[in-house]
């Protein structure tokens, strides 16, 4: 008897924005999983237990929050449970709802990521001070650059090539209502031109600091066939962690990276990933990324990606592989729902529910998440039909 | 249902690690555990682990403990920001989905660094309550006054249970608190936080523990007399105080019952009760006999509470004494939250 | 299978279960609506590097730089946390290593960082990696423009005057250029030395 065959049969969001002042922690997680509960047809009795996730607790300054959201998320009585595993958190999340499912301990679901940066402040809480380290970056920007500065080196990408990336996402966002940036009239040029904070990343290639809550309702196969919305089948997921600090590290592809592609393409069938996936929700808060991760997952060869981005492979408007058809973690970045996004807006494609945002005729679509040092990483396929 | 047993399980809990960091001392725990059946991480089908940021001050405190597993290759892992319990219940689901044989879980905890009773303020209600900034175990003392002042426990019974783990703590090599004290003596203490005394109080430790799952016959190849998860649910309750009944533990009793508790008569209960009010309300909660159930017989999380580590450890406690024979049925439990609000039930069986 | 059932109405609009409206009491009817309140947070920790930071910080304070090393692979780490992560065990020895190297990769930073506002932007961070350790660590490249400063370039560390000296790893005031030739780097995924060098 292998696994239970997973259906994601509801799917919420927030609007992402720099600051929810309108509604409480609780409220905005509420918001998610009140519109995923509504597209499931389900109510909070008919939810067995609750998975919810998100980045570093200092965030909003609540320890385990699981304790203090247990009435608001309808849990009084249900198991409840809180992942954290970096910025790969809301992928990690979604997949461990997923295996709640699969292993028949649950038959629904509700899970949540979320962040609500307004609410402390994001800078503090990842430089706590301590009296034997010294700081020398500022932020993520600081840590990701040199790499893709090797990135840069090793495949002789034109400089232009992030900028390309984030004018897509920029301008794909506009078609998803729930997008923190909605940029009508952001140029190319305007991009090229934004001040360049840690070289050789700008200012426009880089994710903005969003609150936000996305939520997901997942059941069993009985109840994904009898039910008569729109349904986006789990075809795979997978997780894998390393050590950030050893010689000889591959920081461009990490190993851990290319093995959970490995694992979630095998688990899903697919030999040919590019042919195969028709939209690709990938974790990309900096715009080389884009590229990287194309290679790293195998959708291009060493050195290829940034020609798919370049050829406009990945847009939307025309490309084989549309890739962040929601904007992206570049248009919308509540940390700790980041991931939860990317895995609901694959599944809202094979559903044939993004809206305007919609890859004509998606049938299977792909979730990614990464967080720490490019260290952990989180993926799943869903597709329109069952595995 | 695939039948997963707890196979091996090392710990630690010291009344303050001082000198070493949660990744140095959490390294030997780890690779006991594994070494004990003869496994090495690459054997783990999955790896799941339980730490806090709050506790250790610091955002994203676990990718500094992840090294001490040895994740070069890369390993199939997560991580829950609550007790290790929780990680080894979602290891456990892990197996179920089939195609794993094994797992790896760890949970740890430095409360020395902080004031833990501050630090655990930060879980109440950040609008409503956490700015009044409740000393934790002070909250505790109002449950217990609800509690006696209703009738449901007296002073000598919340003493018999304090004097009861500091006399099974004193045959545990970890635990912080095991001098012995008669029931009068522990009645003589001056209350700290009226009604409650000191023994009443969880003896504070840092610390953590390695446990690893295998399922059927790898369980069986690995040890002599596996500790098969029988059962095992959590619940919680509502965190708002005013809403909830602070007298018994609904989430306890759910959690207990879909676990499967009752089925059989239970040799031993490892509780992960911080006060001897949250161990009383367990026993009750649980439906369990003290003349037929040896109740912590470790000392409990009185006798050394390594927040973070403290419902795995019960874990390991509990299967422990199933390899050695000294039951055939027990039961562990985890809490997490103030006043007992969340709680998990595992029920283990040697064959 | 109704696909566009669920964007059929204003994805925007507040779930039905969260849209009736709140009836306040009378007394409340003009009141502002409070939209946050500020609960500061304070509290203390008293960290503890651990036995190996804390061998490296005495070090320090002596114009030393201790790495350790792995037994199982002979890799050399710095700073050591004590652990190696490619054997899941305690590193097995102290190393020192010589106060040299070369950047691997770097960045030019044009944004002010709150706590230290001693730097002023642009300035270039960069992984160091040692003569003699396997893996680089953040610095700084100093009395050097940002813009000249090049991936494999040789470095040395430039320390604070031996009177202000701490058990601290602000001891180091950056890596200035050595003007040795450069490093050969032909491998741009990898980082560090799958086998620690001879310092």
């Amino acid at each position: 008897m292998g696994a239970e065959r997973t259906a994601v049969i509801g799917v919420g969001q927030t609007k992402y924005a720099a600051a929810r002042r309108d509604v409480s922690i609780a409220g905005l997680l509420r918001e998610a999983a009140y519109r995923a509960l509504e597209m499931a047809e389900r109510t909070w009795s008919d939810v067995d237990a609750v998975i919810i996730g998100k980045a570093p607790d200092f965030f909003e300054g609540v320890m385990m929050p699981e304790v203090y959201l247990a009435e608001a998320l309808g849990a009084v009585g249900k198991p409840i449970m809180r992942v954290h595993t970096a910025g790969s958190v809301g992928g990690s999340t979604a997949c461990v709802a997923a295996s709640m499912v699969q292993s028949r301990v649950h038959r629904c679901v509700l899970t949540i990521g979320w962040e609500k940066q307004s609410e402390s402040n994001a800078m503090w809480a990842l430089s706590l001070p301590q009296p034997f380290a010294t700081s020398v970056n500022a932020g993520a920007g600081g840590y990701f650059s040199p790499i893709i500065r090797r990135y840069m080196m090793m495949t002789g990408a034109p400089e232009l090539i992030g900028c390309m990336v984030a004018h897509k996402d920029r301008r794909q966002a506009l078609l998803n209502p729930y997008a923190h940036l909605h940029q009508h009239d952001l140029t190319f040029e305007q991009v090229v031109d934004s001040p360049m904070l840690w070289d050789p990343i700008r200012y426009s290639e880089t994710c903005p600091s969003s609150d936000g809550a996305c939520a997901m309702v997942l059941v069993d196969e009985a109840s994904g066939d009898a039910h008569d919305g729109p349904v986006a089948w789990v075809h795979g997921t997978a997780m894998r962690s390393e050590s950030n600090n050893y010689g000889g590290r591959n920081m461009v592809s990490p190993a851990a990276s290319e093995q959970c592609a490995d694992d979630v393409f095998a688990q899903a069938g697919i030999v040919d990933r590019r042919a195969e996936i028709d939209a690709v929700e990938m974790y990309v808060p900096f715009s080389w990324y884009e590229p990287m991760w194309l290679e790293s997952l195998g959708f291009a060869s060493v050195g290829e990606g940034w020609r798919m981005v370049e050829s406009g492979a990945t847009a939307l408007d025309g490309g084989d592989l549309p890739v962040n058809c929601s904007g992206g973690v570049l248009s919308s970045n509540p940390i700790g729902a980041s991931g939860m996004i990317r895995f609901a807006e694959a599944a809202l494609q094979v559903m044939g529910a993004a809206g305007d945002r919609q890859v004509d005729g998606a049938r299977r679509a792909m979730g990614h998440a990464y967080g720490g040092g490019a260290q952990y990483f989180a993926m799943w396929i869903v597709g329109s039909g069952k595995p | 249902m695939i039948d997963v047993a707890v196979v091996a399980f090392t710990q630690r809990q010291e009344a303050a690690i001082s000198g070493e960091s949660e990744v140095e001392f959490m390294v030997p725990l780890m690779e006991q555990a594994k070494a004990s059946v003869g496994l090495t991480q690459s054997d783990m089908g999955f790896t799941c682990s339980g730490s806090s940021d709050f506790l250790a001050g610091q955002a994203f405190s676990f990718v500094m403990t992840i090294d001490g597993t040895g994740p070069v290759p890369p390993i199939s892992e997560s991580h829950v920001e609550q007790d290790g319990a929780w990680a080894l219940y979602e290891a456990w689901v892990k197996i179920q989905c089939g195609g794993i044989d094994t797992a790896f879980v760890y949970g740890y905890g430095k409360s020395s660094p902080g004031s833990l009773r501050d630090v655990l303020a930060t879980q109440m209600d950040p609008y409503y309550v956490c700015p009044l900034w409740p000393d934790s175990y002070a909250v505790e003392a109002l449950a217990a006054r609800l509690m006696l002042e209703g009738g449901h426990v007296s002073e000598r019974r919340l003493a018999e249970i304090a004097a009861r783990s500091r006399a099974s703590a004193a045959s545990n090599p970890h635990a912080v608190r095991s001098e012995p004290k008669s029931v009068d003596e522990i009645l003589a203490e001056e209350h700290v936080l009226d009604p409650l005394r000191p023994s009443d109080l969880p003896a504070e430790a840092d610390g953590g523990c390695a446990v690893v799952l295998a399922a059927g016959d790898r369980a069986r190849e690995l040890c002599e007399r596996p500790a098969w998860i029988r059962g095992m649910d959590h619940r919680g309750d509502a965190h708002t105080l005013g809403v909830r009944d602070l007298t018994s533990s609904m989430s306890a009793r759910l959690a207990a019952q879909h676990a499967g508790v009752a089925d059989d008569k239970v040799d031993l209960a490892e509780l992960y009760g911080p006060f001897t009010t949250s161990e009383h309300l367990l026993i009750e909660a649980l439906g369990l006999d003290e003349d037929g159930t040896a109740i912590n017989p470790s000392g409990g999380a009185l006798a050394a509470h390594t927040m973070m580590a403290s419902g795995l450890i019960r874990i390991g406690e509990a299967a422990s004494r199933i390899w050695r024979g000294d039951g055939d049925r027990a039961v562990a439990h985890a809490t997490s939250g103030p006043c007992l609000q969340q709680n998990l039930v595992c029920v283990l069986e040697g064959d | 299978m109704s696909a566009d059932r669920p964007e059929a109405r204003d994805p925007l609009a507040a779930p039905a279960a969260l849209s009736a409206p709140v009836t306040l009491p009378e007394a409340l009817a003009g009141a502002e609506p409070v939209e946050s309140v500020c609960t500061p947070i304070r509290m203390a920790y008293t960290y503890t590097p651990g036995r190996a930071l804390s061998r490296y910080l005495r070090a320090m304070a002596d114009k030393r730089i201790l790495g350790e090393r792995c037994g199982a692979t002979g890799q050399v780490f710095v700073p050591p946390r004590g652990v190696s992560p490619l054997a899941g065990a305690a590193t097995s020895e102290v190393v020192e290593l010589a106060d040299t190297g070369y950047v691997e990769s770097f960045n030019i930073t044009r944004v002010p960082i709150e706590r230290r506002p001693d730097l002023k932007p642009p300035y270039c961070s960069a992984w160091i990696v040692l003569d003699g350790a396997s893996v680089g660590f953040l610095g700084l490249v100093i009395n050097l423009a940002p813009e000249e400063v090049r991936i494999g370039m040789r470095v040395r560390a430039v320390w604070k005057p031996d009177e202000e000296l701490e058990t601290s790893a602000a001891n180091i005031l950056g890596w200035e250029p050595t003007g040795e030739p450069d490093e050969v780097i032909t491998d741009y995924e990898r980082i560090g030395r799958i086998e620690a060098s001879d310092p």
